[in-house]
């Protein structure tokens, strides 16, 4: 079943930033040039105190995205429906712009694992994969957006590249896509992939929002390992491919996801007035082509 | 769903629980690393997660062991009790009864009071929020209507008993107080709480954990105090209201936000 919600409103094709509670003082200390900022749900899953402080705050003075990591929407195992209610009651009190979970699975046998881990590419894992979309849409009432994942390994039994799981996934459920070129990158180099090739197969149309980070380099000799760390600058090749993406599909709302080693908030605005930069640029060049077009 | 991929979850969450599994025979890999290279990329990522969440939750604690041991034995809490649900918020509620039975912990006896105390501050973190009763507002109450107000503790509230100084060895190790020496080795309770934004960590006075328990309990003002001079030989009512309404601790009896007029509080 599609779910094609009333979308009361989406997030600006803007650049945001991922809050961190370290930097609400700086935060309100202003009005920030930024389009949104995102959060984590499940850090405002307690009952009240500074977290919902903060982001009543936010919401009351930007727009919202409400990022989910422990949905486990890839797993074989039923969706934790307390944790479906949770989301949903967070959904009401904050009226997000968008929600959006990660086409990977984190609990199993009762167990959370606090990691998004990965799954193979299947008609059967499909199946699942649509069935926990559809039954999330549904319990929100919203479309939501789903990320894909960065990977370190990859399933024998996977015979659907992921770029055409998602796109399969989008057409079955009407869900939209977040497009994290960095996992983009990082994934593409581990599997010894060209990350454009990549690109050039993904359902831009279906893309609601843009993740960028930066990655960490495990790579020994011979042995090239990525590993999507979100604790360092947005790496030069992540930025060709934003440059790439943009320029196809127009700008899009982009976010600076900075989770670990978070710098101070001068340096974390300064990554996404740069990503904000090449949207304005990007929607320059959008906007001459449609112009073009139209003639 | 019997299936490829309830077998494939199954076999790799069992690989990443225990490092002695080996990972899934169906992981694949183009070249080198190998996947078995690969896998522990997940491996690692959910053990830093993990006793990263007790590190940030447990900072007392762990210096009063040190960083080593503390990683070593959050490594075997999480073996033993991995987290049930995806609020990491409440991972580490049970960590103050492991250390309690753990061996090689045993030296230090007030560890585990202070994980419990510890613990308790990010449960105060999280609680619900209630406007605590100002102690103005009961300045024109006769000493009979008062002994009449039926107050509950705040929501956030937890009371911590110890053996031992907890709460000075507690600010000691966070940088609140001074460290040195603890002189006064007395047993203390600690009431730790949010009755604002910030949350606060006190010595309670004698008795108030018996008088918090009869308020709970339902009784009313001037009952818990009876209920619990009769049971703490010290206890000290003008103390008790200093630090339970002066510290914002009690909130009316009904749960209602807003003190509207004095009189809703009287039973
Ligand atoms: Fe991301």
């Amino acid at each position: 079943m599609n779910y094609i919600s009333a979308s009361p409103a989406l997030l600006p094709a803007r650049a945001g930033v991922g809050f961190k509670p370290e930097h609400f003082g700086a935060i309100a200390a202003d009005q920030q040039p930024l389009g949104f900022f995102e959060v984590h749900a499940e850090n405002y899953m307690g009952a009240g105190g500074v977290p919902h402080a903060q982001l009543r705050f936010l919401r009351e003075r930007y727009a919202l995205s409400l990022h989910g990591v422990g949905l486990s929407i890839g797993s074989p195992e039923p969706l934790d429906r307390d944790h479906l209610a949770r989301l949903r009651r967070l959904c009401a009190l904050y009226q997000p712009e968008s929600f959006s979970e990660h086409l990977a699975w984190s609990s199993h046998g009762g167990v959370y694992f606090n990691d998004l881990l990965p799954l193979p590419y299947t008609e059967e894992t499909l199946a699942v994969v649509a069935a926990h979309v559809d039954e999330t849409q549904t319990a929100l009432g919203r479309r939501i957006l789903i990320e894909n994942p960065a990977t370190y390994v990859r399933f024998s039994q996977s015979d659907i590249p992921e770029t055409e799981f998602l796109t399969e996934l989008t057409q079955r459920t009407g869900c939209g896509l977040l497009l994290d070129l960095n996992n983009v990158f990082v994934s593409a180099r581990n599997h010894g992939e060209s990350a454009l090739g990549y690109l050039a197969s993904f359902p831009l149309i279906a893309v609601g929002e843009i993740h960028l980070a930066g990655f960490f380099d495990a790579s020994e000799a011979g042995a090239p390992l990525l590993i999507d760390s979100h604790g360092a600058q947005v790496a030069d090749e992540v930025i060709s491919l934003f440059e790439w993406t943009i320029e196809q599909a127009g700008p899009l709302p982009t976010l600076i996801e900075w989770d670990n080693d978070v710098p101070d908030w001068p340096l974390l605005l300064a990554e996404a007035m740069k990503a904000q930069d090449r949207l304005r640029h990007a929607e320059r060049g959008y906007a001459r082509r449609l112009d073009r077009r139209a003639l | 769903m019997t299936s490829v991929m309830s077998g494939v979850a199954g076999d790799f969450a069992a690989a990443l629980r225990d490092p002695l599994v080996t990972p899934p025979a169906m992981l694949s890999a183009h070249a080198a690393p190998a996947a078995s290279t690969r896998f522990c990329v997940y491996r690692n990522n959910v053990a830093v997660s993990l006793i990263g969440a007790l590190e940030a939750r447990f900072p007392a604690t762990r210096r009063l062991v040190g960083d080593e041991f503390f990683r070593a034995m959050a490594r075997l809490y999480i073996k033993a009790q991995p987290p049930r649900s995806p609020l990491m918020m409440r991972y580490g509620d049970e960590l103050p009864g492991f250390i309690a039975r753990f061996e090689p912990a045993a030296e230090i006896v007030y560890l585990a009071d202070i994980a419990r105390l510890e613990a308790a501050r990010t449960r105060a973190y999280h609680a619900a929020d209630a406007e605590p009763l100002e102690l103005s507002s009961l300045a024109a109450l006769d000493p009979e209507n008062f002994a009449r107000l039926r107050l509950a503790p705040h929501p956030s509230l937890e009371i911590v008993e110890s053996a031992f100084p907890i709460v000075t060895i507690w600010a000691s190790c966070t940088g609140e107080a001074p460290l040195t020496a603890v002189e006064d080795w007395r047993c203390e309770t600690a009431l730790v709480a949010r009755p604002r934004l910030e949350v606060e960590v006190r010595r309670a006075p004698p008795g108030a954990a018996a008088f918090l328990e009869a308020l709970a309990r339902g009784m009313s003002f001037g009952e818990a105090a009876d209920s619990a001079a009769a049971r703490a030989k010290d206890f000290d009512l003008a103390l008790i209201i200093a630090s339970l309404i002066g510290g914002g601790l009690l909130v009316p009896a009904d749960g209602v936000k807003q003190m509207e007029t004095i009189h809703g509080y009287l039973a």
